[in-house]
């Protein structure tokens, strides 16, 4: 069993592996390694369009997962004052939001703004006082909802879950001290759903940051490095594109591991 | 006393109130349209037009091929991502090293939430002309093909929903309470009827979960096919890529999506039943 799950491990990273192996290949091919080089990110940090793309996944991500962070806390808390029915209801929404395969958000979110902006557009021209009334448009408000919605959701939920294993003689023991409900969340609340806030933040960032599929569909005008690299991929592979899934691999790699060791903070800090 | 309830209650619709709308706005509406575009015809500059007519739904047999495709590679996927997927759960369950459990189980967690385009990129690389065919050729064994088949797409479907299906299996063999095994072994049960009769019943819930999730999600998958099967093997997230962004016709996508979505309702339901019925559980949540 030893060697079988070894095996597995060995699936699960080796792509990976050589993908990264490749990205500091001298030559263009894969199947010969002709030398250490790190020209391959030169090639790729001096493209513009993939600067531009980066820049905006990187925006794109911040933001809902900031949304989805704050918009999510405040979820979970509201979810733990309120009766059993309201809650089996908002469970199955937000199951339903992390479960729906993106696909089909993605063309429901398409569907839905267009309806919405094509009877918006005409009566913002009508009310503006200007010759020139802002015009809704996909872009990354689009995207940053989309997204948003996965990311509150499972924010909803670690939280949520934290919530559900907070110490509650602290919490009685904090109003029998005085303290105000705002004092008592400050100083007790907070700091022990902190970990699980932060935790929330960097998956839905990861989320984010990774996905094509929903951004595909209601990305309108703009590229995401998803879209973008998708994109390439299909014109050919080719060096620049190791060194770019390098990059995001490593950053991913880098914020799941910050995650998790965040939700394995037992105590908070101070 | 009623200004403290009042407080109280204005409060929580206040904590509730920007998830509530984001669920509405960017779930819940979205749904109701493509609800209701599905029941409508396609204009002719393409896009929607009013209608109500089940045209739509007669037409599915047209995209009959994509539908084929999922409705076969997606369960069979599911099952090959299960039958590697349990013994890994299984081994870092119940055999594993205390002090290599978490590190084994972040190693499982970390491709699950790192890119899958880029993992489906890693096998392009592997399986596409330059990679392993290019070694075989230089071991004289020439013109092999696999990327651009089936057999690619069913490889990528493993190797990315691998991790999402050992997830929900290993939390509940971990939950399981081991002096049940220890139990069924001094009964006289053999290591292969304490498998069959505690363990693997008992860890159901986590296999349903796992085996509904990974098959829903494969149901709307696009990426592995296009990558790997390369507009040879088309699933309805291809049909659907093609209908909203390409062909633009709507209301027939929305058909699709609507009966992906009844296609996944139903696995969803089907899965909690057996649970149910075979370990009395309903489901693992993985959070």
């Amino acid at each position: 069993m030893r060697a079988f799950v070894t095996a597995v491990f060995a699936f699960l990273y080796l792509p990976i592996a050589l993908v990264v192996l490749f990205s500091f290949n001298a030559g263009r091919h894969a199947s010969e390694f002709t030398g250490f080089s790190v020209q391959w990110y030169g090639t790729a940090l001096s493209n513009p369009f993939l600067v531009e793309a980066l820049k905006n996944s990187l925006f794109i991500a911040t933001t809902s997962a900031l949304l989805a962070a704050v918009c999510g806390t405040a979820a979970a808390l509201g979810l733990a004052r309120v009766g059993v029915r309201t809650r089996a209801v908002f469970d199955a929404l937000l199951g339903a939001a992390i479960v729906v395969p993106g696909v089909v958000i993605g063309i429901s979110t398409l569907v839905a703004l267009v309806q919405l902006f094509a009877v918006v557009n005409p009566f913002l021209a009508s009310i503006w006082p200007g010759d020139q009334p802002p015009k809704l448009s996909l872009g990354y408000g689009s995207i940053i909802a989309a997204h948003g919605l996965f990311s509150m959701a499972l924010v909803t939920m670690i939280v949520g879950t934290r919530l559900g294993s907070l110490d509650r003689n602290l919490v009685e023991a904090s109003s029998d001290l005085y303290a105000t409900p705002l004092t008592t969340f400050r100083s007790i609340v907070l700091p022990q759903i902190m970990p699980a806030v932060v935790a929330g933040f960097l998956l839905a960032f990861t989320f984010s940051f990774d996905d094509f599929i929903v951004a595909f569909f209601v990305a309108g005008a703009q590229t995401t490095l998803p879209i973008y690299v998708f994109a390439s991929i299909r014109r050919g592979v080719t060096p620049e594109i190791n060194a770019i899934a390098t990059i995001v691999l490593v950053a991913s790699v880098l914020l799941v591991v910050l995650a998790q060791w965040q939700l394995r903070q037992r105590k908070p800090s101070n | 006393m009623h200004g403290n309830r009042f407080r109280h209650n204005f409060l929580t619709a206040l904590l509730l109130a920007p998830a509530t709308a984001w669920l509405v706005v960017f779930l819940v509406l979205p749904f109701i349209a493509i609800a209701i575009f599905s029941v409508g015809e396609r204009a002719p500059e393409g896009g929607y037009q009013a209608a109500f007519t089940f045209a739509q739904y007669a037409n599915l047999p047209a995209r009959a091929t994509a539908f084929w495709n999922t409705m076969v590679l997606a369960p069979v996927g599911a099952l090959a991502c299960l039958l590697v997927a349990y013994p890994v759960a299984y081994y870092l369950a119940l055999r594993a090293p205390a002090r290599w459990r978490l590190i084994l189980l972040a190693l499982v967690v970390i491709p699950f939430w790192t890119s899958l385009l880029m993992r489906t990129y890693a096998w392009m690389y592997i399986l596409g002309g330059r990679g392993i065919p290019a070694l075989l050729a230089f071991v004289g064994i020439e013109d092999v093909r696999l990327i651009n088949t089936p057999g690619a797409v069913l490889l990528g479907i493993v190797y990315g929903y691998l991790p999402l299906m050992i997830l929900p299996i290993y939390v509940s063999l971990e939950r399981l309470d081991r002096r049940l095994l220890e139990a069924s072994a001094d009964l006289g049960a053999t290591p292969l009827s304490t498998f069959v009769g505690v363990t693997l019943k008992l860890s159901l819930p986590g296999v349903m979960t796992g085996f509904s999730l990974v098959m829903i999600l494969l149901l709307g998958e696009y990426l592995i096919p296009t990558l790997l099967g390369g507009g040879k093997v088309f699933f309805i997230g291809n049909a659907l890529v093609d209908l909203f962004l390409q062909s633009r016709n709507w209301p027939f996508g929305s058909a699709i999506a609507i009966t992906l979505v009844a296609v996944s309702v139903v696995v969803l339901i089907a899965a909690n039943r057996i649970s149910t019925r075979v370990s009395g559980a309903r489901r693992v949540d993985l959070i």
